[in-house]
């Protein structure tokens, strides 16, 4: 519909005004119309996905225990110069928390929580527990001190001080190995408590691998489904698919079941008299790279393959008959029409990579283990949640920083997933 | 899906959730830790109590994770009655505030058990061990001492140790020469765990490392190893089922408990403690010995245990002639700094 206003008489302007604002009603019956049916998805994905995963996020931060338990003992801290022992109010604060938190059961909780950053704390906050519950009456100071000599250290207060604060860097600073020493300021963490920067290289690093070798043995194949007759091409499709219907589990297993020692794989080669001692192919960078790239390829595959159905052979036969030889046709004329595809492909199985968990869990050896483990181990095991919070983060940081520097540099608006 | 699939969805899963808890309420849900071991408790401890009792015993099964028993108390929609726990999770439990403190009265007081085993928030049901173990079908005159564990010249090939610091760094400095008696002592100082890790320094590159309890067995069955550290009754455990020749090396076996828990917020406190006090009693505790060999907890259960089977259990005087019990007092302080810690070694 044109709305022709040349040689148009005076008030058209007054329409013209309220064609727009009637135009806009229209639309935004349409706007809402279109957003009622994005609603239940969009609802969906912020109470399922955003706001559970922002939730744990902030507890990579948080710090209630101290805080919460033992607030008299907080309060008297406050006015603490943090050079020598504390005096007596501090003492008798501590112990008047301590008597409510042996009634409430809190103070394991506590001991816990300091025990992080003082290996010893949990137990001698329970035995504090303990002697407070037992009764008497103050000067506290002298009886804390005879309790554990260590209640008259200034480093120990400091740390306690610390803990009360509502929010803590201190998980955070865990995840990159670092840590506050007794003044506060940020160190590196001792080198045998120091993990996890190592744990983040290598997630990366077989993250890439693996990318790499779906790549090299992907791409040939895709081009071969793309390039067959329908025929013969539906066969290989379903040989492509086929593993994606399987549990990841189930094909970890399997790979175990033929790379062990005394494996089919092994077997073969000694029977061959290819070797004599059998290969460890397994519980190592080799069996866990091997395992993922089986797992991975179909999501390398596929995409690649649809951006590669999409191109016409004339391309290449253009190419030829305008006298590029075979390799320069297929370099400079296909390729570079199949990089969206190989991007999506890419991206898809680095950010998947980056999250496995089981995989390296089973056939990996202890230098393979991801970041997911030690997520899982801090979750499960340790109940550390703000430990195993921290480390989600800062991977969903390290993954949303990736992709962006993807985005800079093959821009994600030329990436075609079909 | 249109509005009405979608609350026809609902309204099943709204049913099928309903009538779990209804099952549940005149049931129980019992949690353990799977394998041979589950399956003695429920021979000597799920069926016969719920044919006396006249319910149901809905089985689960965990690794450990105390985060399960967590998320339940917190999200107050507890469904394990009774959940088996091992020593660390036990007081991990207590300090968390999920589990119930247990009114030893009811037991007849604490002295009905083992000295030392009773915990503030879990009752014991029995001591086992982790030892360490080979096939002897595959070796005749096997490894007798901790120390042989470590000896890669006398025993060469791969060994599996479980992927956690508890135990391993116990069992190095029994092999390097520490007394039973000293060993906590000695892991309380900076010198002792570097001791333990230069020890175990010695056989890194030769170790396969476990986390589930019935991988052991499988890695010796498929000679993946040559001796695996395990837990001792899931040896037991294969050579009863599998007809396997597993010897077990009892030196420096380090003896640790399991128990029963009750998670807060159950929905029948009574029940859970009536089906504890049935599994706190001799013949019980006796009867679960046939079907796997780790020690009754309750004193009065030792009376009743098979004469031939008493040679097996990790209490006896032959095998604990060496024997270091945990201390989860210690691993309660030093867990976080020795874990991260090991993980750094394993990551070298």
């Amino acid at each position: 519909m044109s709305v022709d206003t040349m040689g148009a008489l005076p008030g058209a302007i007054e329409d013209k005004v309220s064609l727009k604002a009637k135009l806009r009603r229209a639309e935004r019956v349409n706007r809402l119309r279109s957003l009622s049916l994005v609603a239940p998805l969009l609802v969906f994905v912020l109470s399922i996905f955003v706001l559970p995963i922002g939730m744990m996020m902030f507890r990579s931060v948080e710090n209630p225990e101290v805080r919460d338990t033992l607030p008299k003992t907080a309060a008297a801290l406050a006015a603490w110069d943090g050079k020598s022992v504390p005096d007596e109010p501090v003492y008798a604060a501590l112990a008047a928390d301590l008597a409510q938190a042996q009634k409430d059961r809190t103070t394991g909780l506590v001991g816990k929580r300091l025990n992080y950053e003082i290996a010893g704390a949990r137990s001698r906050l329970l035995k504090a527990g303990r002697m407070v519950e037992a009764g008497g009456a103050g000067p506290w100071k002298d009886k804390f001190l005879t309790s554990d000599k260590e209640w008259g250290s200034v480093p120990f207060w400091a740390v306690m001080k610390r803990s009360t604060a509502a929010y803590t860097p201190y998980y955070l600073l865990t995840s990159v190995d670092l840590r506050q020493d007794v003044a506060g300021a940020i160190v590196k963490a001792e080198p045998d408590q120091a993990i996890f920067l190592d744990v983040f290289t290598r997630t990366i690093w077989i993250s890439l691998l693996v990318t790499v070798a779906t790549l090299v043995l992907g791409y040939p194949v895709a081009h071969l489904l793309a390039i067959l007759p329908a025929k013969h091409a539906n066969m290989l499709m379903i040989l492509v698919l086929l593993p994606f219907t399987t549990s990841i589990l189930v094909r970890t297993t399997a790979w175990i079941v033929l790379l062990q020692t005394n494996g089919v794989i092994n077997d073969i080669l000694v029977a061959l008299h290819f070797t004599t001692e059998r290969a460890q192919l397994i519980f190592n960078r080799f069996g866990t790279v091997l395992a993922m790239t089986h797992i991975q390829l179909p999501f390398t595959i596929l995409p690649i393959y649809s951006v590669m159905k999409s191109i016409p052979p004339s391309h290449l036969r253009a190419a030829r008959s305008l006298g590029a030889g075979p390799f320069t046709a297929f370099a400079s004329v296909y390729v570079p029409q199949t990089l969206p595809g190989v991007g999506a492909g890419c991206l898809l199985t680095f950010i998947l990579s980056l999250g496995y968990y089981i995989t390296p869990a089973l056939v990996g050896g202890p230098q393979d283990q991801m970041v997911s483990y030690f997520v899982a181990l801090y979750t499960n095991k340790e109940l550390n949640w703000g430990q195993a919070s921290a480390l989600g983060a800062l991977l969903l940081f390290i993954t949303l920083a990736l992709y962006a520097v993807f985005n800079r540099v093959v821009g994600i608006d030329k990436v075609k997933l079909g | 899906m249109t509005f009405k699939t979608l609350t026809a969805a609902l309204s099943v899963i709204a049913l099928a959730s309903a009538s779990s808890a209804a099952l549940a309420a005149d049931g129980l849900t019992i949690t353990s830790w799977g394998g041979a071991y589950q399956k003695s408790q429920q021979e000597a401890y799920f069926k016969p109590y719920a044919a006396k009792a006249g319910i149901k015993i809905t089985e689960e099964e965990y690794n450990g994770e105390v985060a399960r028993i967590r998320a339940m108390v917190q999200s107050g929609n507890t469904t394990w009655d009774a959940v088996d726990v091992d020593a660390a999770t036990a007081q991990q439990g207590c300090d968390e505030g999920i589990l119930t403190p247990i009114d030893y009265s009811k037991f007849g007081g604490k002295d009905k058990f083992v000295k030392g085993s009773t915990f503030e928030c879990a009752i014991p049901t029995i001591i086992y061990s982790t030892i360490f173990a080979y096939d002897g079908d595959k070796i005749k005159d096997g490894p007798t001492k901790i120390a042989d564990l470590f000896d890669t010249k006398k025993w060469p090939g791969k060994r599996a140790l479980q992927k956690t610091p508890f135990g391993n760094l116990e069992f190095a400095l029994m092999a390097d020469g520490v007394p039973a008696d000293k060993v906590y002592e000695t892991l309380k100082t900076k010198e002792g765990v570097d001791r333990a890790f230069k020890k175990l320094d010695t056989i890194k590159k030769d170790v396969v490392w476990w986390e589930a309890g019935a991988q052991p067995p499988q890695l010796l069955a498929a000679g993946e190893v040559v001796m695996t550290t395990a837990w001792n009754g899931r040896i037991f455990g294969a050579n009863k089922a599998d007809k396997k020749n597993f010897k077990i090396v009892w030196d420096g076996q380090l003896q640790d408990w399991d128990l029963w828990a009750i998670p807060k917020g159950v929905k029948n406190l009574e029940a859970s403690y009536k089906f504890l006090q049935f599994a706190s009693s001799p013949e019980p505790q006796a009867e679960q010995t046939k079907w796997i060999s780790y020690g009754p907890a309750l004193v009065a259960a030792t009376p009743f245990v098979q004469p031939d089977i008493l040679k097996d259990l990790p209490t006896a005087p032959e095998n604990a002639k060496t024997a270091l019990a945990n201390d989860p007092v210690f691993w309660g302080d030093n867990k976080e700094e020795l874990l991260k810690r090991f993980n750094a070694w394993l990551a070298q």
